[in-house]
């Protein structure tokens, strides 16, 4: 469980990224965090694993105090892969990319391989095991990155961004993935600008604007309620937008996926005739 | 007219095992919005780079095929004398970017050219108020929003005037509201100026709204080039794994369910016209 | 906190702030042969007094006072070797040993001085500008405005690397002296490949936006001297004259003696 109380952060700079953020996520639960750009979503979630302390308030990561304790050994428990892959990629192929945090904390060889190959072959990345991870597309560095955490296998996952130039399989594929990390009570925390990945999602949905959380909810009361959809600078998905014209017909408005959209209609086709 | 005319290209990058560009083959028509996709790697903005001449030219290697622009043989001309028919803005606005003052940027190109001054003031100006961020002119690139950032990249390319321009990934740093920003300035000048865009894109549900023609690539292949409805719609997009826009995706799901729509429908607008004809029709 | 945070070019746009970056530069040069020119006490606190005014007209005295803080350090080891020296050398009293070693430290804090007004009121740009119209090859004032930009922007990154490593269980302070250096590989070499990654996205855009067409590159600004920078220029060559003429002709009082009078 983290646990955040009244935090605000000022960067040496005096740039007040958070402002009195209070928030609590759950184990096993599934957050995306989303708002403009500047609002301090990746500052907010750099504060779970220690790597920037609050300059006011305090975190607890499963009641420890994140000030008490090192980075090496929150991160552990919080895994986070950052937005940028180019900022942690170094080995001369990508097995050893994967390998390497294991290496750190420790596992046992054996262990590492086994690890390495799960890993590399839920991201689809098998086939550039022996390949530099500098050879390969934006893409596809996205994905060593995301294996070379996932590898140790941490209770709280954070992602920052993890769609950024992604196509729509490996999207699904990630989606499906967190499902499954879902299902193994981790709790996943997502920093994110994709609408219709989050929507797909249906997860919880924290909305955040100027250093401050606008609103939490599901992801249906979020990504449907127009004003605050603007105030976090988003815009609502395309289902969403579709049923709002269909409102006068008696057709819901807070839809925001396929699924819905579909039983909604089916439905009201069939009690029609 | 035609604008880019490609034929044939095939492509490896020096150093690279497998062939970026296989025998790809595209015309693209003066005035037309193109969205470029297809899954990551398969070879876009390399597709992106062979229209400038940034490959081969900048990248080595041999560049295989043909491809004209503006009826400019590519593989004729310097990159210098391509950049002002065609403009590229990337991905990361950050490294776009390097003066230490908005309208600095801008000009840079001019200067290269070795517009006189007057002329470069003008034209700055102009891309500045087209792109709305007259207002930032004094202020250091490096210190605007990403949103800001990438509207100064593409004022630093229009100032050249080009007849084309090409924008790969331009909004996938930036929140949902700061891209569509992005985009309507984009259809702008298409629209209003008539450049011939191509874009590539992922978030096919913002974008393919502007659009008029869309490409999908798969492992350095064209696999589909065509109207966007046509595309969307196709059984291939699917498989391949292009991100349909939900407006269509919505119209094949329930289609498959026996839900007869008529007509394919790409953005939000079309498709709640055509649910609306299908939901008071009975 | 370092000497360098009081060199950084803060944005005004005071009188100074406007002054052609060659006129300044040209006076910065005087300032550091004036300062060279005395080691007696006396000329180098009139040196240090004159240029306070420039400093409250441009508005950076905070900055200012901030580089001095920064230059104290080296300034008291330059009085205390020439304290020492002088004094071990058993040749001079007391009193002149400490006016010449405080003359040392402060001839020292003249220099830092100067440079800092210059480096304060000049936008890189300029400087760049005026590097170009002195006919120094383009690439090179490109290169240095470049680095003035992305020096910052490097520092950041490194620190997001080091986040982003210590996340993967990297801890740099764990092992003896040649692990602790190893530590730092996964470090550097993000850096290093994000840093060729830059330039290289960095020469792709310059190079679709023209970059090396012409010989004769055109410039959006130019620098033309005004009459504000011809008074300055003309204030440092009186200096500079006044100077020399006193050098060479008038003999320079020890302070103590002065004030003594
Ligand atoms: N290392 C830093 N030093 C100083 N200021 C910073 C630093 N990192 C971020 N900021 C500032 O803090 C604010 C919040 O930044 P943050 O990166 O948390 O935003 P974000 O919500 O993640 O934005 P984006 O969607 O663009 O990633 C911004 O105004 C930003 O300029
Ligand atoms: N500079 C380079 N040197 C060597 N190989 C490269 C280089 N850039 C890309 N490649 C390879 O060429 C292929 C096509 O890459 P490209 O960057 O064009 O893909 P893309 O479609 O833009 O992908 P993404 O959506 O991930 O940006 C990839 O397999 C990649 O590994
Ligand atoms: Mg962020
Ligand atoms: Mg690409």
């Amino acid at each position: 469980m983290i646990e955040v109380k009244g935090v605000s952060f000022t960067y040496p700079n005096g740039v007040e990224a958070l402002r009195e953020v209070s928030l609590t996520i759950h184990d096993g639960e599934f957050v995306a965090i989303m708002g403009q750009n500047g609002a301090g979503k990746t500052t907010l979630v750099k504060q779970f694993n220690g790597l920037l302390k609050p300059t006011r308030g305090e975190i607890f990561v499963d009641g420890v105090n994140t000030r008490k304790v090192s980075v090496a050994t929150l991160a552990r428990k919080v895994g986070f892969v950052f937005q940028n892959p180019d900022h942690q990629l170094f080995c001369e192929t990508v097995e050893d990319e994967v390998a390497f945090a294991l290496r750190n904390f420790g596992f046992e060889e054996s262990t590492i391989k086994k690890r390495v190959a799960w890993a590399l072959n839920l991201l689809d990345l098998t086939e550039y095991r022996e390949t530099s991870p500098f050879m390969l597309s934006g893409g596809e560095r996205k994905r060593v990155a995301l294996a070379s955490v996932l590898a140790w296998n941490p209770k709280v996952v954070v992602l920052d961004e993890p769609t950024i130039g992604q196509d729509h399989k490996q999207k699904e594929k990630l989606r499906q993935f967190i499902v499954q990390l879902i299902a193994q009570r981790k709790t996943v925390i997502i920093v994110t600008h994709d609408v219709e990945f989050v929507a797909e999602c249906n997860s919880h949905v924290v909305l955040m604007a100027q250093g401050k959380i606008v609103a939490k909810g599901s992801a249906k009361q979020m990504l449907t309620n127009s004003a605050l959809v603007t105030q976090a600078s988003i815009v609502s998905p395309q289902i969403t937008q579709i049923f709002l014209e269909l409102a006068d017909l008696g057709m819901p408005i807070d839809l925001i996926n396929i699924h819905e959209a579909r039983e909604a209609l089916l439905n009201f086709l069939e009690v029609d005739s | 007219m035609t604008v880019i005319e490609a034929k044939g290209l095939t492509y490896t990058y020096p150093g690279g095992t497998r062939r970026a560009l296989e025998d790809v083959s595209i015309t693209i028509e003066k005035g037309e919005f193109v969205i470029l996709t297809g899954p990551s790697g398969c070879g876009k903005t390399t597709l992106c780079r062979c229209l400038n001449g940034l490959v081969p030219n900048f990248y080595g290697g041999k560049l295989e095929g043909e491809i004209l622009v503006t009826g400019l043989k590519v593989s004729e001309h310097q990159i210098y004398e391509l950049a002002r028919h065609v403009g590229l803005v990337f991905q990361n606005p950050e490294n776009q970017l390097f003066a230490l003052f908005v309208e600095k940027d801008v000009a840079f190109g001019l200067e290269n050219l070795g517009v006189p001054r007057d002329e470069i003031r003008k034209r700055v100006d102009w891309a500045l108020q087209m792109t709305n961020i007259e207002n930032l002119r004094e202020r250091a690139p490096h210190e605007l929003s990403g949103g800001q950032q990438q509207r100064v990249a593409i004022a630093c390319v229009l100032a050249m005037q080009p007849d084309v321009m090409v924008l790969d990934e331009p909004t996938s740093f930036l929140d949902p509201l700061g891209a569509q920003q992005i985009f309507d300035v984009i259809s702008r000048l298409n629209k209003e100026l008539g450049i011939t865009v191509v874009m590539v894109e992922h978030r096919l549900d913002l974008a393919s709204r502007y659009s008029n023609h869309v490409v999908v690539m798969d492992k350095g292949k064209v696999v589909l080039d065509g109207e966007p409805k046509d595309v969307f719609s196709s059984e291939a997009a699917r498989l391949i794994g292009v991100g349909i826009p939900k407006a269509t995706r919505l119209s094949q799901v329930l289609e498959m369910s026996g839900v007869r729509l008529g007509r394919v429908p790409v953005t939000s607008e079309e498709a709640s016209q055509v649910l609306k004809e299908v939901l008071s029709r009975d | 906190m370092s000497v360098f945070d009081g060199l950084r070019f803060r944005r005004g746009s005071s009188p100074i702030h406007q002054l052609d970056p060659r006129a300044k530069f040209f006076y910065v040069i005087v300032m550091f042969v004036v300062a060279v020119l005395f080691n007696e006490l006396l000329p180098l606190v009139v040196l240090f007094l004159i240029q306070i005014p420039f400093v409250f007209v441009a508005r950076v005295q905070r900055e200012w006072i901030r580089s001095l803080r920064g230059a104290a350090f080296l300034a008291i080891i330059i009085f205390g070797f020439n304290f020492l020296f002088t004094y071990l050398s058993g040749q001079y009293e007391l009193s002149y040993v400490l006016e010449r070693s405080f003359a040392m430290s402060l001839r020292f804090i003249v220099l830092v001085e100067s440079f800092s007004v210059f480096f304060l009121t000049t936008s890189p740009d300029h400087l760049g500008l005026a590097l170009e119209q002195s006919h120094v090859p383009y690439e090179f004032c490109f290169a240095f405005t470049t680095a003035v930009r992305f020096v910052p922007v490097l520092a950041e990154e490194a620190q997001t690397i080091m986040d982003a490593q210590k996340t993967r269980g990297l801890e740099l302070e764990r092992g003896n002296f040649i692990k602790r250096i190893r530590n730092y590989i996964p470090i550097l070499i993000p850096l290093i490949v994000n840093a060729i990654r830059r330039s290289l996205e960095l020469a792709e855009a310059m190079e679709s936006r023209a970059w090396g067409a012409t010989e004769k590159r055109t410039n959006l600004y130019v620098l033309k001297l005004k009459k504000s920078d011809y008074v300055l220029a003309l204030l440092s060559i009186l200096l500079l004259v006044l100077a020399v003429y006193i050098r060479l002709f008038l003999p320079v009082p020890q302070l103590g003696v002065v004030l003594r009078i």
